[in-house]
């Protein structure tokens, strides 16, 4: 039953999306913006500009997936929908676990174009690392929308809005992005995969911790 | 408690620390020796260690209090955690300021992206947030809940973000209590230095409590009245 409701959240979020579009082609737009200021900042190290690609492309998934977290919940604002999700008969974790998957689905396919025209950009040529890497940016992604989700749900009953979340998300969410770009440099450096370990369960650890927590806390940062 | 004994305990506190600061003083710059390699230099870690120990017990502090704030709903513990993490960020600030200050002569920088260096800043960074959400939250009720909930969100955040910088080339002095390398004649210094922080963490705390307190009644007040 639990699991129904979830589903319906996650599928209205989607449907949305489906409509309005809003959303990803905002965090697209930002995505491929931030690849190419970062094209221009890395201009000195034209030789070695390969070595800076794993944290460009963190930072443009980071960035473009604060955007689509922020959209989360301000476009819940409108009309006061969110009201009107909150009486719905479910526990509060529910909300946030359908929330949560969606922001996840909606970053993952923003990152895939990123990474698609990073390729082209920085003259990259990867295949048979594809699993792996689509293994970090799961993991990845469910820990930055893990913390994101709850975050946004804060930033957004705030004065400052939209302004508040990536100041308070960014702190919280480094040990996701420092060792999502370590595990995105071993293989894309083709070094050894077993270096891999490591990095890899800091960031599930990390992510089952912060998708825990934000489910029993979540509860508590709505407005009622 | 009644208030006339809780302003008694206080001045007790006071005066306490003001002793306990000149001894801190004398011990950490006359009474401890010179050291061999960095001379005088050395003397700045009687106070950044245990700056940094009563910062770490702050943000404890704040744990605490935030996770009371959650059980009992009470405003009580959020003016504690307010205290507690303003006074915590206020303590590693001057911890990053004096290791600067030593960085500078002897790491010949002002700053490293050492796993030690990097993981203070992001603490401080992280109750830097907690305290830019309070300001941002009208309702006090509101604002204690979640506040309680960023509170619990940083505590839970800084042994990982540990963990995932401490594979990072280290230059930061290992913990000289652990690794036993602080000299006999040495270690009476510290502990007065560590002891006399300690207690100025709980005077500050509670005068932070006492005046946050004071501010919610009059809000309240001027809430009834308006």
């Amino acid at each position: 039953m639990a699991m129904k409701k979830i589903w319906a959240i996650f599928q209205k979020d989607l449907l949305i999306e489906l409509r309005t579009k809003d959303t990803l082609n905002s965090m697209l737009f930002f995505g491929i913006v931030v690849l190419v200021v970062f094209n221009f900042a890395l201009e000195s190290l034209r030789d070695s500009v390969h070595s800076a690609v794993p944290g460009v492309l963190w930072v443009a998934f980071a960035f473009s997936g604060t955007l689509g977290l922020h959209r989360m919940f301000a476009s819940e604002k409108e009309n006061s929908c969110l009201q009107g999700l909150l009486m719905i008969p479910a526990d509060r974790g529910g909300i946030y676990l359908g929330k949560m998957l969606a922001a996840t689905v909606f970053m993952l396919i923003a990152e895939a174009i990123i990474f698609v025209l990073s390729l082209v950009f920085f003259n990259l040529t990867v295949w048979k690392e594809i699993p792996y890497l689509v293994l970090i940016c799961l993991i990845g992604t469910l820990g930055f929308t893990a913390v994101g989700t709850l975050l946004s749900a804060i930033a957004v009953n705030t004065k400052l809005r939209e302004v508040l979340l990536p100041l308070i998300l960014f702190p919280v969410i480094l040990p996701v992005l420092v060792n999502a770009v370590e595990a995105t440099a071993i293989l894309l450096n083709k070094s050894d995969y077993g270096a891999l370990k490591l990095p890899l369960t800091v960031m599930s650890v990390f992510t089952i911790v912060f998708v825990t927590v934000s489910y029993l806390l979540f509860e508590y940062v709505l407005e009622d | 408690m009644s208030e006339r004994s809780q302003s008694r305990l206080d001045t007790v506190l006071g005066v306490v620390l003001a002793f306990g600061m000149v001894a801190a003083l004398y011990m950490a710059f006359i009474e401890a020796p010179r050291e061999k390699t960095m001379g005088d230099l050395q003397r700045i870690f009687y106070f950044h260690v245990p700056i940094a120990i009563a910062g770490m017990t702050s943000f404890a502090v704040n744990f605490a209090a935030s996770l009371m704030v959650l059980i009992r709903k009470n405003r009580w513990w959020d003016h504690l955690a307010l205290a507690a993490a303003e006074i915590g960020v206020v303590f590693f600030v001057i911890v990053l300021v004096t290791g600067s200050i030593w960085a500078k002569p002897e790491w010949l920088v002002w700053w490293t992206w050492s796993p030690r260096l990097t993981a203070s800043l992001i603490l401080c960074l992280l109750y830097a947030a907690y305290l830019l959400i309070r300001n941002y939250i009208e309702d006090p009720e509101r604002r204690a809940l979640v506040c309680a909930v960023f509170g619990i969100i940083a505590f839970l955040d800084a042994p990982l973000v540990w963990f995932s910088i401490r594979w990072w080339r280290d230059i930061h002095p290992s913990p000289m209590l652990e690794t036993g390398g602080l000299s006999p004649s040495m270690r009476p210094a510290f502990y007065v230095c560590l002891a006399v922080f300690q207690v100025f963490l709980v005077y500050m705390l509670r005068r932070r409590f006492f005046l946050e307190s004071m501010r919610d009644e009059l809000e309240t007040f001027e809430r009834q009245i308006g």
